[in-house]
């Protein structure tokens, strides 16, 4: 619940070790609310065990679209307290929130106590062992949902819809387990319940950013996927691989992210619009390929959900810190782009944005997402319905002085496809002539080299670059990309039902730099605060080396796991205005 | 294949004008003659076949041929034409390169391409050494070459393809000598055809840095055994091999790797259904 807006939203945690199901209690609510009506964010935090460690599934769900996490949490009810002291700071409670503990499960541990929230006992276990087959799970579910003030129904709904492969017994067992939660609410009053839901949810969507970005390389043309798993992007390949082959494609396991890089440009190579998806530690070996690409003229994207690094760093939990090696990563001059979305939503943009671009320029573009985005799960209104689709120029009848790479106007050169007759040219790392062929000529070099820089710094990109939002005219910009936008539009859409003027400004591509759009978004600005969720300040540099920047500079930078909060931003800036 | 091919290939057709960078003497000149034979054989129109490599001496081969190409980057030659024959599945493709490509940098990607049993061939031509970069101990090397790089011999058992190929699941597995061109070409001719991944290991001095390797011509010897497609008998062919056997060792039955991109067809409208509460 945010201070500012009493009562339009509501968050609640939901704390067990793994296996205890407090991730299927947190998907029910958000899709039990999603039928009430209500839109809602879900999130989750684990520990890094496979199976038993401490997780909570983290719910925010209100009337209006949600976006980010909120400052504290309303509500936070526990199976177990096993490891929950391991993300007490990701789940900051004060003194209005209300904590609910099974007394068999042992004290709440005193980090969370100390928040001064409100303690009460509900024989959570008991509850759930007097029901045959059920789980304390349920009994949680049906708990929270009373006290936020959702009808049972959608609920039970919602278990039909789950558990109905498992057995009439099962739904039953769940469905008792909701109610028995239900009941125990009784005389329970709950901090912030949600009100103002409107209609029954009928034609919104559920999906997680990682889906999200599947869908939207798919809807954009992406036919070939290579992948090799990896935490946190594995889910963007579990969406593709089922999903592919309906649109003619194929997705193919390779052997490390070596091989999934460089088979992905074999089959773009081929024609086929290719992808293939990674985290940090993969980005990094896929980079000699992703130069292959470069030079070689390849189309080839590639969608990066980060993860605290450097090394193996923080798997299971989010930061912003892959921006440097995106955009800085590759040896030579290597043009390419470099985007990342700004929502869990507009993962589809972005990713069927980076499609288009890659085709249309025959280049690497490197999808930035994250972990807080590609795990979480959101409801939204059914997205637009985009017109980029995956456009290559191909010569279809080549002539007998066909040149693949061509020195052009734009810097794009037609490009022939196998089976072409006529159109043969051996695409190469090496640095070639206009033919293709191998050339260490000072003037083959720089041609090519300004041509490859030329058709990515001259695209015309529109107003993709960037969200721009707020008061077009106000002294103060705040700056920031990826998940981060969330929490700074929140903070900023507070400032300014204060009367405080403020403009967002979320960068979707991060290179190449657009000095011209740039200039243009920060004109006039007197301060301007950038956020990111990195120790080292890279975006803040990134901005640094390629822009002139107005007025004074303010930097609100942490790294992960921790989340950067709406109130932060809020807080941050008033203190500012006020020194 | 175009069937309106208007006239009958040469060998000489497949190749381009490109002059090779290899060195007076060297074994892949031969190798090159040898696979375009093997098109010309098969009567493939250029413009069918990708011939794909990593980066070596002999990786330098797709330029010149005549045929779609594409010389990427040292040791991922294999995972190129992995997804250029997934993309594209009616195309030939060949994929080409060396033996420190191949099994040092590339190996990993040998014995996964092997498992994988993709519909394609891949040849490497075997110098036991890096030429490019001008002399050093390769995985296949005796480990007594004395090189600057590794003063006295590497003191490492030498990498054995044909049981690295055979033990990873490849489908079709021959060595040959460059030195004999016609049957190169008959066995590369045999290796397209069959189906799933095809291994040939040809023998191909480096005139330069090996010339030790002068001798190869008079150490090759046909198989006194036929080929089989038991793996178990041809493991123990390999336990005596003294590593100058010729010809085809095994022709397996594996069915090759299923996936594959086809027509453009369905509906996203239908596919976004699923995410509608």
């Amino acid at each position: 619940m945010s201070d500012d807006n009493n009562n339009t939203s509501v968050s609640v945690a939901m704390v067990g070790s793994g296996g205890a199901g407090v991730m299927t209690s947190g998907n029910m609510l958000l899709e039990a609310a999603t039928k009430a009506g209500l839109y809602g964010l879900m999130t989750r935090t684990v520990g890094p065990q496979i199976r038993g460690g401490e997780a909570a599934a983290l719910v925010r769900l209100s009337a209006k679209p949600v976006h980010c996490v909120d400052d504290h949490f309303d509500i936070l009810v526990a199976v177990d307290w096993k490891g929950a002291e391991r993300f007490a700071a990701e789940v900051p409670l004060g003194p209005q929130s209300l904590i609910i503990t099974d007394p068999e499960t042992g004290e709440v541990p005193e980090i969370l106590a100390a928040s001064g929230a409100r303690i009460v006992e509900v024989p959570i276990g008991e509850l759930a062992n007097a029901v045959d087959g059920g789980r304390p799970n349920m009994v949680i579910l049906g708990l929270v949902a009373s006290l936020i003030g959702l009808p049972e129904e959608p609920i039970n709904k919602i278990i039909a819809k789950k558990l109905g492969k498992k057995g009439d017994a099962a739904v039953l067992a769940s469905r008792q387990a909701v109610s028995a939660g239900y009941k125990a609410t009784a005389g329970l009053t709950s901090p912030v319940t949600v009100s103002d839901a409107v209609g029954d949810g009928t034609g919104r969507w559920l999906i997680s950013g990682n889906q999200a970005a599947g869908f939207g390389a798919l809807r954009g043309g992406i036919r070939f996927v290579a992948a090799y798993p990896i935490t946190p992007a594995t889910e963007v390949l579990e969406w593709m691989s089922p999903n592919l082959p309906k649109m003619g494609g194929t997705l193919v396991q390779a052997e490390d992210e070596l091989a999934s890089i460089n088979m992905a440009i074999g089959a773009s190579f081929g024609g086929r619009p290719s992808l293939t998806a990674t985290s940090g530690p993969g980005l990094s070996l896929m980079m000699e390929g992703i130069g292959l690409a470069v030079s070689s003229e390849t189309p080839v994207v590639i969608v990066n959900v980060m993860r605290g690094g450097p090394s193996t760093g923080v798997p299971t939990k989010s930061e912003q810190t892959d921006l440097n090696i995106a955009v800085y990563g590759l040896h030579g001059d290597a043009p390419h782009v470099v985007t990342a979305a700004t929502s869990v939503e507009d993962c589809i943009f972005t990713a069927q944005w980076s499609v288009h671009l890659a085709e249309a320029m025959q280049t690497a573009v490197i999808v930035l997402s994250d972990q807080f985005m590609g795990q979480a799960s959101t409801i939204i209104d059914p997205p637009a319905n985009i017109s980029f689709i995956a456009q290559r120029l191909v010569e279809e009848a080549p002539t007998e002085d066909y040149r693949r790479y061509a020195v052009t106007a734009d810097g794009v050169s037609p490009m022939t496809l196998p089976g072409t007759p006529g159109g043969q040219y051996t695409a190469d790392g090496l640095e070639h002539n206009p033919k293709g062929l191998p050339s260490t000529l000072m003037e083959d070099h720089r041609d090519q080299m300004d041509k490859r820089d030329r058709k990515v710094a001259e695209f015309n990109y529109g107003d993709h670059w960037a969200d721009v939002e707020g008061d077009a005219d106000s002294e103060l910009v705040v700056l920031t990309w990826g998940s981060t936008t969330n929490a700074v539009r929140e903070g900023i859409e507070r400032l300014r039902a204060e009367g405080v003027s403020c403009k967002l400004v979320a960068m979707r591509l991060l290179s190449p730099a657009l000095p011209d759009y740039f200039d243009q978004a920060v004109k006039g600005a007197k301060r301007i605060l950038v956020v990111e969720q990195s120790h080292s300040g890279q975006f803040l540099k990134l901005l640094r080396a390629n822009y002139d920047m107005p007025g004074e500079i303010k930097s609100f930078r942490r790294p992960g796991p921790l989340i950067i909060r709406p109130g932060e931003i809020v807080d941050t800036i008033k203190d500012w205005r006020d020194q | 294949m175009n069937e309106l091919a208007p006239k009958k290939l040469k060998a000489s057709d497949y190749k381009s004008n490109l002059k090779p960078v290899w060195c007076p003497g060297c074994g892949d000149y031969h190798v090159l003659l040898s696979v375009t034979q093997a098109f010309a054989k098969l009567k493939l129109e250029p413009e069918n076949i990708a011939v794909i490599s990593g980066i070596g001496c002999s990786s330098r081969i797709p330029a010149y041929t005549n045929t779609y190409g594409f010389h990427s980057i040292h040791g991922r030659g294999l995972t190129v034409a992995t997804g250029v024959k997934v993309a594209r599945p009616e195309l030939t493709v060949v994929a080409a390169g060396g033996d420190g490509d191949g099994f040092s940098i590339g190996g990993n990607h040998f014995l996964h391409a092997c498992r994988r049993n993709t519909d394609m061939t891949y040849i490497v031509m075997d110098n036991e050494v890096y030429g490019m970069t001008k002399g050093q101990p390769s995985p296949t090397t005796d480990p007594e070459w004395d090189s600057a790089l590794s003063p006295g011999g590497t003191g490492l058992s030498p990498f054995h393809p044909l049981v690295i190929a055979l033990a990873s699941g490849a489908n079709f597995i021959a060595r040959t000598f460059s030195g004999d061109v016609k049957g190169t070409a008959s066995i590369i001719a045999d290796a397209i055809v069959h189906p799933g991944f095809s291994f040939v290991q040809i023998l191909s001095p480096c005139v330069t840095f090996r010339p030790d390797q002068k001798v190869w011509k008079e150490q090759v010897h046909k198989a006194v055994v036929n080929e089989t497609d038991d793996p178990a008998r041809a493991a123990r062919r390999l336990m005596s091999d003294d590593g100058f056997n010729t010809g085809v060792l095994y022709r397996g039955h594996r069915e090759p790797y299923r996936f594959s991109c086809g027509e453009e067809k369905g509906d996203i409208m239908e596919i976004q259904k699923q995410f509608e509460v």
